[in-house]
């Protein structure tokens, strides 16, 4: 039996920690991954979900505890970590790609690996067909947009046909659509291809809706781990542990007249949401399902409120706005359209979003 | 005015009068400087790549000394050359002194510190983003090296393309170390000083037109490669 459970663990992590500049930044990480599960640790920024998996990638080394990887302890020669590395893919949450095609990306992994040419053509196009970009192949990659570029990253990362794939945010920043189709694309990799996935994300609602376990950082500490029901249905006050998730409320629901869930969540502020439940709830409102309008846009939208901007962050093609409604709600919004709108900081703008935007955690 | 259209008219009758000395003149320009840039670019690329894809204590200092010698004035080379290669100096008995060999030597000791630098700042700006994807993706060290490289290949052929138009367009080293000797050392910039020494004002602006065009078709197919490698 415990011979059986060994083969099934594909990761293993003991008392894992790593310090930087005197500062620990994952503390006594000890957990498993079981082959062909797809696993979220899931936690705010700045919590260490990237530094575990950029040791887990043996990319850097932990500053105690072990990593076993198939039950064996990860080797110290940069030999034999190369040769595990080359087993295990990840994306970056910042897309990097080579200055060349997208076929001559996707490619790269094949032919560090010597194989053989016909071999690299038959996965290279059964890769760019998975991540739907077939006929890209003689597109400059960087000439692409946000999404397609992610998926790229996500191609080179599967066409060696990894054993494990590490995932650091791959779809913050991206627009719902694309969003959408890299959540499908990691969803069919792990049911169809049965590649053990570790997704790294401090988005609930995403971790809820991919993953078979996840594993909840704070502060470099694990402070739960288990299946999605287990660690989503525990009550609010646990939840509360990712005060710094963006759009995350918690309020009092009610079933208005229309038969449509009212949930105050403070602040003056009701929302509508698409739920049966009452009572003590928690909502998440994914920024990117947030349109954000200079004046009153008519919509079949239930929810719509005016507020000022109070920061504005790049991420890439993207910026981040920060708007006070009362509440301090994230919206993302594409820099074209940001820049089109002319917003400036204190700028007053319009929040609007469906009842079936409001997610109930 | 006439006396540049006076030139260009000249130019031009130089070249299509094929006048041997002419030619020689400017076959000469073409070997030293070729020749120098050559040299600096097989051994100050990989030189470059090292300080670009390393980190180590004193880079920054490193880098400093060779941004400094980017710009070494021609003439204390040459002197530096000269009083190495002179008969009392540590090589003189190899006799090099104004022979076209010291005059490559003196402009690859111009254009080597220049290759070192725009390469390593090239291979530096490939971000550690990509230099960890790599590594992601399963490269060896080589494999990395050679990524970044092919990252950078539009950097190093500026690294080219701005140690030639120093070498080609210098004046003070190849004056001292070649002597501007007629038939043997004389090359278009310093017999362009030749000519404007002794008032032939004509023929002093069509040398300098030859060297512009001659600068300017090497660098028009150094400019093609590099776009050519930024469209790849």
């Amino acid at each position: 039996m415990e011979r059986t459970e060994k083969i099934m663990t594909i990761v293993e992590t003991q008392e894992l920690t790593k310090t930087y500049a005197g500062t620990d930044v994952l503390k006594n990480i000890s957990l498993t991954v079981e082959k062909g599960e797809l696993f979220t640790v899931v936690g705010p920024s700045g919590s260490g979900k990237t530094t575990f998996l950029r040791i887990l990638d043996l990319l850097d080394p932990p500053s105690s505890g072990k990593i076993l990887l198939n039950g064996v302890e990860a080797p110290s020669s940069e030999q034999e970590r190369l040769a595990l590395r080359r087993q295990i893919g990840m994306v970056f949450q910042q897309t990097t790609l080579f200055n060349s095609s997208v076929h001559d990306n996707v490619t790269y992994p094949l032919k560090i690996r010597h194989q053989n040419e016909n071999e690299i053509q038959q996965k290279v196009s059964a890769t760019l067909e998975l991540v739907g970009l077939k006929g890209f192949e003689r597109r400059k990659a960087l000439t692409l947009s946000g999404g397609e570029m992610q998926r790229v990253a996500l191609a080179q990362a599967l066409v060696f046909e990894p054993e494990l794939l590490l995932l650091d945010e791959p779809t913050a920043n991206l627009d719902p659509r694309n969003a959408t189709l890299i959540e499908n694309i990691i969803s069919h990799v792990n049911r169809k291809s049965k590649i053990t996935i570790v997704m790294a994300t401090h988005n609930m609602f995403q971790a809820q809706q991919l993953a078979d376990r996840a594993a909840v950082l704070r502060e470099g500490v694990l402070v739960g781990v288990g299946k999605v029901e287990e660690i989503f249905g525990k009550p609010s006050d646990f939840l509360a542990s990712f005060a710094r998730l963006d759009n995350v409320f918690t309020g009092i629901s009610h079933i208005g007249e229309e038969g449509i869930a009212k949930v105050d969540i403070g602040a003056g502020l009701e929302l509508e949401a698409a739920t049966t439940k009452t009572g003590k709830i928690t909502v998440f409102i994914r920024p990117e399902e947030i349109i954000l309008s200079k004046s009153p846009i008519i919509s079949s939208a239930r929810n719509t409120f005016k507020g000022k901007i109070l920061q504005a962050t790049d991420f890439n093609r993207n910026v981040q706005v920060k708007v006070d409604i009362g509440k301090e709600f994230v919206v993302l919004v594409t820099k074209r359209s940001f820049q089109e709108m002319q917003l400036n900081l204190g700028a007053e703008v319009y929040l609007t979003f469906k009842a079936s935007s409001v997610h109930v955690i | 005015m006439n006396a540049i259209l006076e030139g260009l008219i000249k130019a031009f009758g130089l070249l299509l009068s094929l006048d041997p000395e002419v030619y020689s003149i400017m076959f000469l320009s073409l070997r030293v400087s070729g020749l120098a840039v050559i040299t600096a670019a097989i051994f100050g690329i990989p030189c470059g790549a090292t300080i670009g894809l390393r980190e180590f204590v004193g880079k920054r200092f490193l880098m400093a000394i060779v941004n400094t010698l980017m710009g070494l004035p021609p003439v204390v080379v040459g002197l530096f050359v000269y009083l190495l290669l002179s008969t009392s100096g540590p090589l003189g008995p190899f006799q090099l002194l104004y022979t076209p060999t010291a005059m490559i030597v003196a402009q690859l000791i111009m254009a080597f510190p220049i290759t070192i630098g725009v390469t390593a700042s090239s291979v530096d700006a490939v971000g550690k983003g990509l230099r960890e994807k790599a590594l992601s993706l399963g490269a060896t060290q080589w494999q990395l090296t050679t990524t970044i490289l092919r990252e950078a290949r539009v950097g190093l052929l500026t690294a080219v393309i701005v140690s030639f138009g120093a070498a080609i367009s210098e004046v003070g080293a190849v004056m001292i170390v070649g002597g501007n000797i007629r038939w043997v050392t004389r090359v278009l910039t310093t017999a362009i000083v030749l000519e404007t020494e002794l008032g032939e004002f004509g023929i002093a602006i069509a040398l300098g037109i030859i060297l512009l065009l001659l600068s300017f078709i090497i660098n028009l197919i150094l400019t093609q490669l590099q776009w050519s490698g930024l469209r790849r």
